[in-house]
């Protein structure tokens, strides 16, 4: 027995050891700091002095019941709408593009780099721009697009952008669509390029329409993109700080649990500023975990 | 997952196949198409016209009057205040994102050749306790992370981040060579090496590397662009003095009222390099954000 286990250890340690660097690099910086944060954020530990012990989940319950203004759920309100207009405007553009694109027109290759160029710009770089462009002045105060509006009499379109209490995270997510879609435009591009011609011929034997074809054949072989695409725009918008940062800055009215966070480390209160970071961890966890096993099992049948 | 890579050629060639599909739209499902191109076109590309005309107005131009016009006298005043701001940022930002892509791209290589060609038992479980680490919000490990790169003595600023940029982009640059092992190099390539009595890294090196050059093309565009777009880190690491791009740009455009004509020259210098890279590397740049879909 004991020769043929060495025989197959000498065939994988030298892998093993290979990877070992950044298996231990990982284990520490991923796991072990997300446990060590875990371990913050049920102390005590509210000001640079330290902690003086442990206090169970008093800090998550804070967050819910004793936050002042409610704070913390008002910036998972807003994290809410970010999340929804996000990902539904830039799946929608992303999908329609792709299907615009898919059949080949002219200057395909012009219209697909132009739609993905955002995607090389930094947060902090768009946030410049977008915020001249959401100018919350109107009438003959009125900047940016509401200028544009003005100008042409749209004046009922002029609106306080981000500005507007409840609905300013919506308006938050317009640059982020800008940014992204063109990103889900090359992913469902690549769904579609990748549905054999066969099935769009059989279907056309068969005598399907046009409306059709894409119903019953192509829109389903798009499910896994679409999937994708979900996670990554989601997990993304879980996380999204640098835009909200360069737009607005840290303020109430847009503050999401991401930036909750580093306002709370600007107090020193490492305790609460665990305590949400390891809430932000589970909202993505909870998303994320199912995914990578699903995404393992999928593959492993393949 | 395997197939991401492999399934981005056919996204950059166009439909070659389909060639003949695109007369067979009807006439006026043509103009409807062309149409709602350009109507996106117009749109996707007006925060970039704000961006250039902005910056080369003069301070007198600059009122919400006429803000929409190009402008009446040409000035590249702003570009060079926005630049003696920006400069010392930004040639430290290369000191930070031409590292951070080499050393990415190379631990990145070595994982994905082990987790595709290499394996060992439990190898996916592996590849999938690695690929979480991309997903995380880095929020959850930003506390600790700062007081442990301290403590193990990494000089603040530019140094720091290198290091955190490098350990957290293990996973994405991973996931990428393990895609483009999977599915360019043969199985039997390997397994010729080994019957000709070669090892692990003997292989590695004069098999595998040889044959990876897409493959880094890939990641050291993603990780030069992410480490380079990079607010994040940089905010919770670094300060003005030491710091990236993205905090000397936030610094010169984050002010109660922001002189928005050096601000967005700013937010255009500080997007040069990265556009650039995307528009000479575009073609890859779409590999890259391909690969970074998890998928099948």
């Amino acid at each position: 027995m004991s020769t043929k286990n060495t025989a197959r250890m000498r065939r994988w340690a030298p892998g093993l050891i290979l990877l070992a660097p950044s298996l231990i690099v990982l284990g520490v910086f991923v796991y072990g700091l997300i446990g060590w944060t875990a371990k913050l954020s049920l102390t005590d530990e509210h000001d640079a002095l330290g902690s003086k012990g442990f206090v169970g989940l008093q800090n998550f319950i804070d967050l819910f019941t004793e936050d002042i203004n409610g704070r913390f759920v008002h910036s998972l309100k807003n994290l809410l709408v970010f999340t929804a207009v996000f990902m539904l405007g830039a799946l929608l553009l992303g999908l329609l593009w792709a299907f615009l694109l898919e059949r080949g027109v002219r200057g395909e290759g012009f219209f697909r780099a132009v739609y993905l160029f955002p995607m090389a710009v930094s947060f902090v770089a768009s946030g410049v721009v977008w915020r001249w462009l959401m100018n919350s002045g109107t009438g003959d105060q009125a900047g940016g697009l509401n200028r544009i509006f003005h100008d042409l009499h749209l004046g009922f379109l002029e609106n306080p952008w981000w500005t507007d209490p409840d609905w300013g995270m919506a308006a938050m997510a317009l640059p982020a669509i800008w940014q992204l879609s063109g990103y889900v435009m090359a992913l469902f591009l690549s769904g579609f390029r990748g549905i054999p011609a066969e099935l769009r011929e059989a279907a056309a034997m068969d005598g399907a329409t046009g409306y059709q074809l894409y119903r019953h054949v192509i829109f389903p072989q798009l499910t896994p993109t679409a999937l994708s695409a979900l996670i990554i725009l989601g997990h993304m918008s879980m996380k999204m700080f640098d835009l909200i940062m360069s737009v607005s800055g840290a303020q109430w009215i847009t503050e999401v649990p991401a930036v909750y966070v580093w306002q709370t480390l600007l107090t020193s209160d490492y305790a609460k500023a665990a305590a949400i970071s390891m809430i932000l961890l589970l909202l993505v966890a909870v998303v994320i975990i199912p995914y990578l096993i699903y995404n393992n099992r999928v593959e492993r049948r393949s | 997952m395997t197939a991401t890579i492999a399934r981005d050629q056919a996204v950059t060639t166009p439909a070659r196949k389909s060639g003949g599909r695109i007369n067979r739209r009807s006439p006026l499902a043509r103009v409807i198409t062309y149409g709602l191109l350009l109507l996106f076109l117009i749109i996707v590309l007006m925060p970039a016209y704000v961006l250039v005309v902005t910056s080369l107005k003069s301070g007198r131009e600059i009122g919400v009057n006429g803000q929409w016009n190009l402008p009446q006298e040409w000035t590249f005043a702003s570009w060079e205040k926005a630049w003696t701001s920006l400069r010392p940022s930004f040639i430290r930002t290369f000191e930070l994102a031409i590292p951070v892509a080499a050393i990415s791209s190379l631990l990145g290589a070595a994982n994905g050749f082990v987790l595709s060609r290499w394996r060992f038992p439990g190898a996916d479980v592996v590849f999938t306790l690695i690929l979480f680490g991309m997903f995380i919000p880095y929020q959850a490990v930003m506390i600790p992370l700062r007081s442990i790169v301290h403590e193990i003595g990494l000089p603040p600023g530019i140094p720091t981040l290198v290091f955190v940029h490098c350990v957290y982009g293990i996973p994405i640059c991973t996931l990428i060579f393990r895609n483009y092992y999977a599915t360019t190099v043969p199985v039997e390539l390997i397994e010729a090496s080994r019957v000709d009595g070669a090892g692990m890294l003997r292989t590695f090196g004069s098999v595998i590397l040889p044959l990876s050059a897409p493959g880094f093309v890939v990641t050291v565009i993603w990780q030069f662009t992410s480490s380079w777009n990079d607010y994040l880190f940089a905010i919770f690491m670094s300060n003005t003095r030491n710091g990236p791009i993205t905090i000397a740009l936030n610094a010169l455009a984050g002010a109660q009222s922001p002189d928005y004509a050096a601000s967005m020259a700013g937010a255009l210098i500080a997007s040069l390099p990265t556009l650039l890279v995307y528009i000479v590397l575009g073609r890859w740049f779409i590999g890259g954000l391909m690969a970074g879909s998890v998928k099948s």
